[in-house]
């Protein structure tokens, strides 16, 4: 059941991404006559937490192509993925939160690393559309494994996180404070790695000339293998920052996973301050449009809203167009 | 007479100034080489002839018209033709299928026609196929006709690149480094090439080269560029004698 | 070992290479005429599928394999095409108006689709078609007028001048002519100048419009033409599925067939064939494999007398029936193939051709690419 219909601000919390509402049609959409301004922040901040979410996902596309030139169209599943084991880890091993947090994004990063060096890395060299089509085959199999292993039904995973604080009228479900906190916090963390530390650095230059990191002696395997640890960890983070609101099924990540890929192409795809803020604006936008548009079009706004954004400016917000040079 | 005209043509990329007034007109039949140091804007002045770049300044007059404007895809039917320094072959289609794709300039069948294959096109592909032909035959390629460009050497590739301009039955040939990558034989074959070209084809041609011998043996006329900017222009005696391309190209 | 000796330009631009290819052909040919009274009207029907299929694949074939403009979306034509012929026929008009109206307005479609992506490459490209394929998806859901929404629509059987291909025999025929034909009119663009166009455009943009290839119509009219091709899958899916509703064209269906040109092989109309007979198949194997292996081994292990045997045959039978299994299925292969066979089915195909043909001096470097790495190389 999920848990934020029955809450006065139903119509703007509980997401269209909510798989139990989406599953039932049933959803009922309070219709909010006039804008108020504890309505418009109100979404403002749901909307900031969704779109937390999506930038999260994006910036895992966006660190893997800036480094490798591939797309990795399994992220949402390795969202989902991380989002499984933590629920493994707290409803099945009886672990507490914080430890699952940190046991599923270690175990998820190491199967990112994993698959780099077993799979993509024989893949290195072939064009482009090839390897896409592989990470889609890959997170087709981390589905299917998913529900096998651990059933295809809905499943819910206990946070320290419940409750809500009310500042002038505005209600701040502690649900989606953590998850803006959280994505300021990882992002930070990022920012200072890959800005103060050596193995920081070793990443930008390879992601900027392989050939040249080769010569200045940075081994260019391991830090591929490495990003995709890091893409892998954002990823299940982000699964677990999600499971409170839509809940755990496999399909979790397919569809955040769509959205996230409007935000990155919003953004520009190799620009990683550009993922974030592309999220935001798409978490924004569908919140902003589910209130004061019909329900379809609440659904593909986003997605109309990227293509106009390409449209006008095929290289995304941050991004640059590349010529070939004849 | 003159077949082709750059006057006073500049081109900056953001604030690097890539090409900075230069001037020079190519006869007609005449082989005109353009030498330089790497980095001296010759590629990009070929960049700007195929109208792959816009020029930001000065003006482009082909055969009496100005070009400085006009789409890159209707270049080839004015009469231009290019080879790339990095050969921009299709690498996944086969040395045929690149030459044929030349005659694209001359295509008289619609969509429509291609379609259904009517008796036209039937027609008109026998007839790009035998002009393609005189082309083989005049570079000796009969033996990779239908090899796929993946499969051949750099310098079948080189001289493949030569082919596909050809094939388009140009006025003016704009030859990119024709004789890099390629050993004392295969630029002397070259040679040969260049000068049956303008004898025997009796199409113009535009050269950049770094190698002086070739191009002391086939060049009419010679223009210097550094740093985008034109230092000499004349016989190639007269250009490599020049004090100024002395001191920046020839290390004199 | 067979030597093609030309002398004449006919040759190269007939549809078959030369007598021998024409009789293996016209063989399969009759053996594709006859199999409908050969095999049990159940495998009749799927084989309809598989032409329905190759009628996707051959679509995204053109667009993504000779073209090289990557579409991820393509089910969106799919369900146009469905829907607008079942909406006409709806509305009583005949049979052969409805499915030409169909294919226009998919065609129309796919040119509209086209225009934007002009100015986007690659990667753009293919999430800007991501885009476009949920909001269609969204439009079926909400254009209740035409497509009924969620209620769905059902659609009858095909009549033709009167006749009705209400079996699954004559329905079989009737994808098969369309099939035919469709492969016949791509056969045609792709000797013809525009197909070489196409090849183009894939492979150097650059070096195209030096050629004089004006990029902007021949992307248009690749999209177009592919869309075409959806539109007139769409009209027969719609009959063969008989019941239509928005969560059919999802962009798992899309995947789907991009999953046939690739496991098919990229870059040849054999390749959608092969791709359709195995995304088709692949189904009803599992559903076999899955009634049949527990049963299977558990009499070899009582045969042999080894019992673990037999409980590995009921282990692989409860796996198969798990929901989602056929999905990851598909996903392991698409992986396996991408990594062991990049040139898919059609290129196996042919290095097993070459193999018997140059005995035994077969090489198996003949088939090598060269790889590209730097990033320069990648931009086309």
């Amino acid at each position: 059941m999920c848990q934020f219909t029955t809450g006065p601000h139903s119509a703007l919390t509980a997401l269209n991404s909510c798989s139990y509402c989406r599953r039932t049609r049933r959803h009922q959409i309070a219709r909010h006559k006039g804008w108020k301004l504890v309505t418009f922040l109100q979404l403002t901040l749901n909307g900031l937490a969704v779109g937390c979410i999506y930038g999260l996902v994006a910036l895992g596309f966006v660190l893997i192509y800036k480094a490798t030139e591939l797309v990795n169209f399994a992220q949402g599943d390795l969202l989902m993925l991380g989002a499984f084991v933590a629920y493994m880890a707290v409803v099945w091993w009886k672990l507490d939160y914080w430890v699952a947090f940190l046991i599923s994004g270690v175990l998820v990063a190491a199967f990112g690393a994993l698959l780099d060096a077993v799979v993509l890395r024989r893949v290195i060299g072939q064009p482009q559309f090839a390897v896409v089509m592989l990470t889609i085959g890959l997170g087709s199999i981390f589905r299917t494994f998913a529900s096998v292993t651990w059933g295809s039904e809905i499943y819910t995973l206990p946070t320290p996180f419940g409750g809500v604080t009310t500042i002038g009228g505005v209600t701040l479900s502690h649900q989606y404070l953590s998850i803006v906190a959280g994505t300021f916090l990882l992002c930070g963390v990022l920012y200072l790695f890959f800005t103060y530390t050596r193995i920081g650095i070793a990443m930008q230059a390879t992601s900027q000339n392989q050939l040249a990191a080769y010569y200045m002696g940075i081994p260019v395997k391991l830090i591929f293998s490495l990003i995709w640890a890091i893409s892998a960890g954002v990823a299940a983070a982000a699964g677990i920052l999600l499971s409170p609101v839509t809940l755990i099924d496999t399909n979790m990540g397919f569809a955040v996973a769509l959205k996230a890929f409007a935000a990155a192409v919003l953004g520009g795809f190799g620009s990683i301050p550009g993922a974030l803020v592309g999220g935001i604006i798409i978490g924004l936008i569908e919140l902003y449009a589910g209130a004061a548009l019909s329900e379809g079009l609440k659904n593909t706004a986003p997605y109309i809203v990227m293509l106009v954004v390409l449209a006008i400016r095929p290289q995304g917000l941050f991004g640059t167009l590349a010529r070939k040079k004849v | 007479m003159s077949l082709f005209t750059a006057e006073n043509l500049s081109v900056s990329f953001g604030g690097i100034r890539a090409v900075d007034g230069v001037s020079f007109d190519v006869d007609n039949g005449e082989v005109f080489t353009i030498i330089g140091p790497n980095g001296a804007g010759k590629t990009t002045i070929f960049n700007l002839v195929s109208r792959i770049y816009n020029p930001t300044g000065g003006r482009l007059m082909f055969d009496g018209a100005d070009i400085t404007a006009v789409a890159p895809h209707k270049i080839a039917a004015l009469g231009i033709a290019r080879t790339f320094q990095n050969i921009e072959l299709f690498e996944h289609a086969t040395l045929l299928q690149n030459l044929l794709l030349a005659r694209h300039a001359h295509k008289r069948s619609g969509f429509f026609s291609e379609l259904l294959f009517l008796p036209s096109v039937r027609r008109m592909e026998i007839e790009h196929r035998a002009a393609v032909e005189h082309v083989i035959d005049f570079l000796d390629l009969q033996q990779y006709r239908d090899s796929l460009i993946v499969n051949l050497p750099y310098g079948v590739r080189k001289v493949t690149e030569l082919a596909r301009a050809l094939c388009t039955n140009p006025k003016l040939l704009l030859l990119d480094e024709p004789s890099s990558g390629l050993n004392v034989e295969e630029t002397e074959d070259m040679a040969f090439w260049i000068q049956d070209i303008k004898t025997v084809l009796g199409i113009t041609v535009l050269m950049v080269e770094h190698d002086m011998t070739l191009v002391s043996a086939v060049s009419d006329r010679v223009l210097a560029l550094n740093y985008g900017k034109p230092l000499a222009i004349g016989t190639p005696r007269q250009v490599q004698n020049h004090p100024d391309v002395a001191r920046a190209y020839l290390g004199g | 070992m067979r030597f093609l000796f030309k002398t004449s330009y006919e040759q190269d631009i007939r549809l078959f290479r030369d007598r021998t290819d024409a009789f293996w052909y016209g063989l399969l040919a009759l053996l594709v005429l006859a199999l409908p009274f050969a095999i049990d009207e159940y495998y009749v029907g799927e084989t309809s599928w598989v032409f329905i299929y190759a009628l996707c694949g051959l679509s995204l074939m053109v667009l993504v394999g000779y073209t090289g403009l990557v579409s991820l979306g393509h089910a969106a034509f799919l369900g146009i095409g469905a829907y607008a012929h079942a909406y006409f026929l709806q509305l009583g008009l005949p049979w052969v108006i409805s499915m030409v109206l169909a294919v226009a307005i998919t065609t129309a479609a796919g040119f509209v689709v086209g225009l934007p992506a002009l100015r986007m490459t690659g990667i753009y490209l293919a999430i800007a078609t991501l885009a476009f394929a949920v909001i269609i998806q969204e439009v079926f859901s909400r254009w209740e007028s035409v497509t009924h929404g969620f209620a769905g629509m059902p659609v009858g059987k095909p009549i033709i001048f009167g006749i009705s291909f209400d079996d699954d025999r004559s329905f079989y025929y009737l994808c098969l002519f369309f099939l035919l034909i469709a492969l016949w009119l791509t056969r045609n663009l792709l000797r013809a100048p525009t197909g070489r166009a196409w090849i183009a455009i894939r492979d150097s943009e650059i070096a195209a419009q030096s050629m004089g290839v004006y990029l902007a119509i021949y992307k248009s009219f690749s999209f177009a033409y592919s869309a075409g091709l959806m539109g007139l899958a769409g009209a027969l899916f719609a009959h063969k599925i008989a019941y239509l509703a928005p969560d059919i064209f999802t962009i798992l269906l899309s995947i789907q067939f991009l999953l046939l040109v690739i496991v098919g092989g990229l870059g040849s109309l054999h390749g959608a064939v092969f791709g359709a007979i195995f995304v088709a198949l692949l189904p009803p194997l599992i559903a076999i494999l899955r009634d049949s292996i527990p049963d299977s081994l558990a009499s070899f292990a009582a045969a042999t007398g080894i019992p673990p045997i037999g409980s590995l045959g009921a282990a692989i039978g409860a796996f198969l029936a798990k929901p989602g299994v056929e999905a990851g299925i598909f996903g392991l292969i698409l992986v396996l193939v991408i990594l062991l066979e990049p040139l898919g089915i059609y290129g196996r195909w042919l290095k097993i051709k070459l193999f018997f043909s140059t005995f035994p001096m077969y090489k198996k470097a003949t088939f090598k690419r060269q790889k590209s790495y730097m990033r320069s190389e990648r931009l086309r």
